[in-house]
């Protein structure tokens, strides 16, 4: 076959690519449905390439590596796509989760394209390793996957051979693990890019080659990571497989003899559900930050209530006074005869350092149950801290944050107790440039008469934010008019530069 | 002196020990002498209702009445080292301000219920639940009942709960509705002193004690909180009395 190659494109050796093609056999058992020949784009580095291609493709002469350039002119009906490898891991997470669901409690995912399986003791499960092997081959063909198994004493040896080897099941049984390596290429050991091309250009090109060369040389030459690789193979070091978390949501269930409808028969059935997941969270040394609470009625519909929590906890009262604001959600109909406790979000719960409280020293009360209280009833976004914003514009000196986190606080300026969403006009504003504050004003249709002043307090726009805050110039006032009301006034503008405001006066709180 | 009257004596003072009531409470003294003095049991009592408002419906007397009960609960918030829940559904409290009476922002933790019916539930969830130190609420319309459920609930918690209640209209009373709380009063802010610069001097208010459980009602002009929630009776009396300046505020409103 010829290909049209750039000179920059390196070409595979013609024989060796042949032994390592798969051509008729997965031919054969590709599912019929990809009809059209399939490659996939990736970007690597600056230029785009194939990464993956269907047999169908390769049959024509595409083949992984390949300028995406050069595929399309190849062929140029070939069905193109963009590689999506975040799909791919998540795909292979989710199998590394069913298969701790079904075949061994130790699954890990080895990037990008493999799994691995702890088998001790779970074959005989499955009918003996054959048996698994054949099943699961199964299994995965119709699930339209292209599989190849293997199974070695190592973890590292079942890679090379599960990717190196000749066929799609390949078994080593005890003792064989060498013989089966030897004639793989070096590349089978999941070396560095550096390391395969050293070796290549030492002429390793079998793991067989290797073996026999002093490992001190070695190690030089091919970096010691290769001679981790290499034992790790050959069972000469210990390669623990890091197994896939199963994380199971903490649930607790009662069916009920007779369906129940009233709130006080509902609140004790939530009293023994909390009980019983108090349990199970202490085992787990978890507390929950949420709950769900499923009802099932006597005509199949569900009834879901949930409630949340500002720091995790277990504490059954606190949980049973926040699910019971709930249940006037729950509609029972012709009665409730299921219920179902989840805790679907959950964070570490253990036990606290009661050093400083021993000592002595006071702590301040943890607002985290108060918090839970309130948010249950008016909802979580009304209850609230007000925190200092680094800013000197009054308005833009507080935001809201989330009650449980700490603040600082402000500068001691004189600030009002109440402050105007939008500062108020005053009318008839008798003051004397450029820096007294005012004598008299008029405000909602009243006038005052001011008595005591103190200012100005000259605030800047913050430039950074608008054009026409560039030069803005705010300067604030206290005034107390002669019945002792206390105000905050400003006026726009420094009362010598023009483009500072247009000197007119506004009200903007009010003081104790 | 005959046994006969000493008899007496001595019936008179078993009964004055019958009808005062008890102090078995926790009290929280205001400081200044002159204010605890003519309180009932030497201070305000801390798990109880009480109510203030705004002598007018101005703005600057509902500041006024706002942070006169600020500073009952930051000194409480001191002392037990525990925030206060502010309770209100109005958006226009400025919590700089509202720190420079004692009340900082680690000090307090607000809820904005959308009405006065949720903001009741609130209040009562929070003292039932014990945490806070003080709970401040801020409406308009509290019935007679709902008063006397937080009372109630104020007095089992030992947690002061403090209701601002707000003018619902011009001339309209908020102090005539009926209420269980422990203590009323009308706050009003009134001329500060004089400096002999330009300036204005700390904030003076009038404070008129409505109804207490126990003792009289008075009226008083103080100066107002400091950075610790603290209220101070100014040292030199002015020409006219509290008195007259309460009722000359209450005939021009």
């Amino acid at each position: 076959m010829r290909e049209l190659g750039r000179r920059s494109e390196t070409r595979g050796h013609p024989f060796k690519r042949m032994a390592s093609s798969v051509a008729p056999e997965e031919m054969r058992d590709a599912p019929k449905v990809m009809a059209a020949p399939l490659a996939l784009i990736g970007k690597l580095g600056r230029r785009d390439e194939i990464v993956a291609a269907c047999p169908a493709a390769r049959a024509l002469g595409i083949h992984v590596g390949m300028a995406a350039t050069h595929a399309r002119a190849l062929v140029s009906d070939l069905d193109f796509r963009v590689a999506e490898p975040e799909a791919d891991a998540a795909l292979l997470d989710r199998l590394a989760l069913f298969g701790i669901r079904r075949w061994s409690p130790v699954v890990a995912v080895s990037p990008p394209d493999g799994i691995w399986l702890d088998l001790t003791g779970a074959a005989h499960l499955h009918g003996g390793e054959a048996r698994f092997c054949q099943r699961l081959h199964a299994f995965c063909r119709r699930a339209g996957f292209t599989a190849r198994l293997a199974i070695a004493e190592t973890p590292g040896a079942a890679h090379a051979l599960a990717r190196y080897g000749r066929e799609d099941i390949v078994i080593i049984p005890h003792g064989g693990v060498l013989k089966a390596l030897s004639p793989l290429p070096v590349a089978a050991l999941r070396l560095e890019g550096g390391a395969l091309a050293a070796a290549r250009k030492f002429g390793f090109e079998t793991i067989a080659d290797l073996l026999p060369v002093a490992r001190g040389p070695l190690a030089r030459r091919l970096g010691l990571a290769t001679i981790g690789r290499l034992d790790q193979a050959l069972g000469g070091k210990a390669e623990p497989i890091t197994p896939r978390e199963d994380v199971v949501i903490p649930a607790v269930e009662r069916r009920l003899l007779e369906p129940i409808g009233t709130a006080e028969a509902i609140a004790q059935v939530m009293h023994d559900l909390l009980k019983d997941l108090a349990e199970v969270l202490q085992r787990r040394g978890l507390g929950a930050r949420s709950l769900r609470l499923c009802a099932l009625r006597i005509d199949g519909g569900e009834q879901v209530v949930a409630i949340g929590t500002s720091r995790p906890t277990r504490e059954v009262p606190h949980l049973l006074r926040l699910l019971k604001l709930r249940i006037e959600r729950i509609d029972p109909g012709m009665g409730l005869e299921q219920f179902r406790l989840l805790a679907p979000h959950t964070e570490p719960l253990d036990a606290e350092n009661l050093g400083a409280i021993l000592a002595g020293e006071s702590t301040v009360r943890d607002p985290a149950r108060l918090v839970d209280v309130v948010a249950g009833r008016i909802g979580p976004g009304a209850v609230f801290r007000i925190a200092p914003v680094e800013s000197y514009v009054p308005e833009r000196a507080v935001r809201l944050i989330s009650p449980i986190e700490t603040t600082g606080s402000w500068p001691a300026w004189q600030r009002p107790v109440r402050l105007f969403t939008r500062p108020e006009p005053l009318r008839r504003v008798m003051a004397l440039l450029p820096d007294q504050p005012p004598r008299r004003f008029e405000w909602r249709g009243r006038s005052y008469t001011v008595v005591a002043g103190d200012g100005p307090e000259r605030i800047h726009g913050e430039w950074w934010r608008r054009n026409a805050e560039v030069w803005a110039v705010r300067d604030y006032y206290r005034v107390e008019d002669e019945t002792g009301g206390r105000y905050w006034v400003f006026r726009r503008g420094d009362g010598v530069a023009g483009e500072t405001g247009d000197l007119s006066w506004w009200m903007h709180g009010v003081f104790a | 002196m005959n046994p006969a009257s000493s008899h007496a004596q001595m019936g008179i003072d078993a009964l004055r020990a019958i009808t005062t009531p008890l102090a078995d409470f926790r009290i929280m003294p205001f400081g200044p002498e002159a204010l605890d003095a003519r309180l009932a049991s030497g201070g305000m009592r801390a798990g109880a209702l009480h109510e203030a408002t705004a002598l007018t419906c101005s703005l600057v007397d509902d500041a006024a009445a706002t942070l006169f009960l600020a500073g009952i609960a930051a000194r409480e918030a001191r002392l037990a080292s525990a925030p206060v829940l502010w309770v209100s559904c109005r958006n226009d409290l400025y919590a700089p301000g509202l720190e420079q009476a004692g009340l900082g922002s680690a000090d307090v933790i607000h809820a904005h219920p959308s009405d006065d019916a949720a903001l009741l539930g609130v209040v009562e969830d929070a003292v039932r639940d014990g945490t806070p130190a003080a709970v401040f609420a801020e409406a308009s319309k509290v019935s007679m009942v709902a008063t006397r459920r937080l009372q109630l609930a104020a007095a089992e918690a030992d947690i002061p709960v403090l209701l601002l209640r707000r003018h619902r209209g011009r001339d309209r009373d908020p102090l005539a509705d009926p209420s269980a709380a422990w203590t009323r009063w009308r706050v009003a802010s009134a001329p500060s002193e004089r400096l002999g610069v330009a300036g204005v001097g700390r904030p003076r208010w009038l404070v008129e004690l409505a109804r207490q459980r126990g003792g009289e009602g008075f009226s008083l002009i103080v100066e107002g909180c400091d950075a610790t929630g603290r209220l101070a009776v100014p040292a030199v009396p002015r020409h006219r009395t509290a008195e007259t300046a309460g009722s000359v505020r209450r005939a021009a409103a």
